[in-house]
């Protein structure tokens, strides 16, 4: 029978024969991730499951990103609970302070997924991983509980969307205008209970960073994963982490899918998510007139280094507009050095930006850039839901770093061909 | 069986919408109950009573897989969320913690904010006693129904624990 991805992946993990779309399988975890924000719940769970040990104390990853460095007493008290835990459990994958980094992109450079894994995760951008190929997807603290004390979980299997990319990706345009043009078309809630798996020539020349990108997204069409293939360029990257990925994975010639979409990029612009749905999607020409107050790089969306190039490409030799306040946030402490060494740190100095530590920060409102009412930010994040990132009468404009970068020194929603 | 007051709210209830992120520090259901749909429209929860339902358009529950979610609706009083229907994660948290959710699809808009509804969840039944009409639901998918038969995810992994 000819398989999806999704279907081949939870094959290998699962003793159960995978027949096709709404069939429930159990399947073993490659690995269980929590951060500071659903760990404490998780491990509440966990205990008043019963559980005295952890199935694997090598297959849990705990990462506190989200509020740390800790902004407040509480979220203080909340990384305890989850430092003590990893203590007691002996787990080795914990990350905090120098070693922590947003942990969509910590995990993927440290080797701790890929190809072919199951990974859940509780955090909604567990897809990220989609990128490398593995079946990643979030769940809730509870059902990371389970899984920490068993080793398994329970998927539907879901049914599958097929995306193609065609044709050449202009100057400027990049993963994260593909990612918005597709939830502008399929709406936000377009993959709901299914898994996006994504094919072409487009997809075939992205880099890995720019797979993850997408891949990150799939959440915010309300897709439960988002999966490319595996190839050459694929395994180079696992290498790299310190894996040992040797097979290939594409969908098999056949495959059912529910619904297929091709997109043809060559005429792309730069895209914008205006608020406050991620499906509120424009081209950037239809929005210049839109000032702005704050703009964010950074995240597990566009934090990587590919980004920080992007972002500095831009601003080199120039300054962020004085009604602008430029954050860029480097996702782990390895973009960080790399960024520092590169000498894009200097230039976004140089720029006036605020750098700051690898954070999830002002992403999901946590802290480090936090917006008043009436204000307006350009953020490479993922999510522009009312009052994401601050005040109920603020506002979030999605876009890839370039556009962020333009923008800031501008001052208004810029295509970066006009700087 | 259930009955209480609507509280209807729209489409695309975002989880930011039902509890923002600043007030993830803390896991207590209760403490969360106070700040129910703060993202949404502030002091929301303040017309609420215990027992009443909350009655939503497509895909709530979408973004965030934060648990505080469900949680922050159990403390507030609400057992029981219908929609036109769930975010995927959103949907799991839910059965997992013990808040019951009614998919009812285009029947939603026969419920108007402030009805008065009884629900029989286990048959799929929803009388809503304002209109005099009766709506019913597909039933809870068996899988789903094992783990609320149960009292939610956390006794059903006890006993799976017990048993090994």
């Amino acid at each position: 029978m000819p398989r999806t991805m999704a279907e081949k992946i939870l094959q290998k993990h699962t003793t159960d024969e995978v027949t096709g779309a709404g069939q429930i399988v159990s399947c073993k975890v490659s690995l269980v991730l929590a951060n500071d924000i659903t760990a404490p719940l998780a491990i509440k769970s966990f205990e008043r499951m019963g559980a005295k040990e952890v199935f694997d104390k090598d297959k849990i990853a705990l990462v506190c990103d989200h509020f740390t460095p800790n902004k407040d007493i509480d979220s203080a008290e909340q990384v305890k609970v989850v430092r003590d835990f990893a203590k007691k459990m002996g787990i080795t994958h914990y990350y905090e302070g120098g070693n922590v980094g947003v942990e969509h992109a910590l995990l993927p450079e440290i080797g701790l997924v890929g190809p072919y894994d199951v990974v859940i995760g509780a955090d909604s951008h567990t897809c990220t991983y989609g990128g490398l190929g593995a079946f990643a997807t979030g769940m809730g603290s509870t059902d990371i509980a389970g899984a920490m004390a068993l080793g398994k979980t329970w998927f539907k299997v879901p049914p599958c969307i097929k995306v193609e990319f065609t044709g050449t990706l202009p100057k400027h345009v990049y993963a994260k205008d593909l990612i918005l043009k597709l939830i502008g078309e399929i709406g936000v809630s377009g993959a709901r209970y299914m898994a996006l798996e994504f094919v072409g020539p487009v997809v075939d020349a992205l880099s890995m960073e720019g797979r993850m990108t997408i891949a990150n997204m799939a959440i915010e069409a309300g897709g439960k994963a988002g999966i490319f293939p595996v190839d050459a360029k694929t395994l180079e990257y696992t290498k790299q982490a310190g894996r040992n990925d040797t097979e290939l994975l594409t969908p098999d010639e056949g495959a059912v899918y529910a619904r297929e979409v091709t997109i043809d990029v060559s005429d792309l612009s730069p895209q914008i998510a205006c608020p406050h749905l991620p499906d509120n999607v424009k081209p950037v020409e239809d929005v210049t007139d839109i000032t702005i107050d704050q703009a964010v790089i950074g995240s597990c969306t566009n934090g990587r280094i590919e980004d920080l190039r992007e972002a500095a490409a831009i601003l080199k030799g120039k300054k962020a507009n004085k009604n602008v306040r430029l954050i860029v946030l480097p996702a782990t402490p390895a973009i960080w050095k790399q960024a520092l060494k590169e000498g894009l740190i200097e230039t976004f100095m140089e720029a006036d930006a605020v750098v700051g530590p690898a954070t999830c920060g002002p992403c999901l409102g946590g802290h480090m850039g936090i917006l008043a009412g009436g204000e307006r930010a350009v953020a490479t994040t993922n999510r522009n839901f009312k009052g994401r990132m601050g005040s109920l009468e603020s506002e979030v404009y999605l876009a890839s770093p370039a556009v962020a970068a333009a923008s800031a020194i501008t001052g208004h929603l810029t295509h970066p061909k006009d700087i | 069986m259930y009955k209480g007051k609507v509280h209807k709210v729209g489409a695309h209830i975002d989880t930011d919408a039902i509890i923002p992120a600043r007030f993830l520090v803390s896991t207590d259901t209760e403490v969360l109950g106070k700040s129910l749909m703060e993202g949404l429209e502030a002091g929301w929860v303040s017309r609420v009573s215990k027992g009443d339902i909350m009655v939503a358009d497509e895909n709530f529950g979408c973004g965030s897989s934060r648990e505080h979610a469900p949680l922050a609706i159990l403390g507030a009083g609400i057992p029981v969320v219908l929609a036109k229907n769930f975010a995927r994660i959103f949907y799991r948290n839910g059965f997992n913690m013990g808040l019951i959710l009614l998919e009812l699809g285009d029947d939603i808009d026969k419920i108007d904010d402030g009805d008065e509804l009884e629900i029989d969840a286990k048959a799929g039944v929803i009388k809503n006693l304002t209109k005099g009409i009766e709506i019913k639901t597909a039933p809870v998918p068996p899988f789903m129904q094992e783990i609320l038969n149960q009292g939610g995810l956390v006794p059903y992994v006890k006993n799976r624990l017990a048993s090994a």
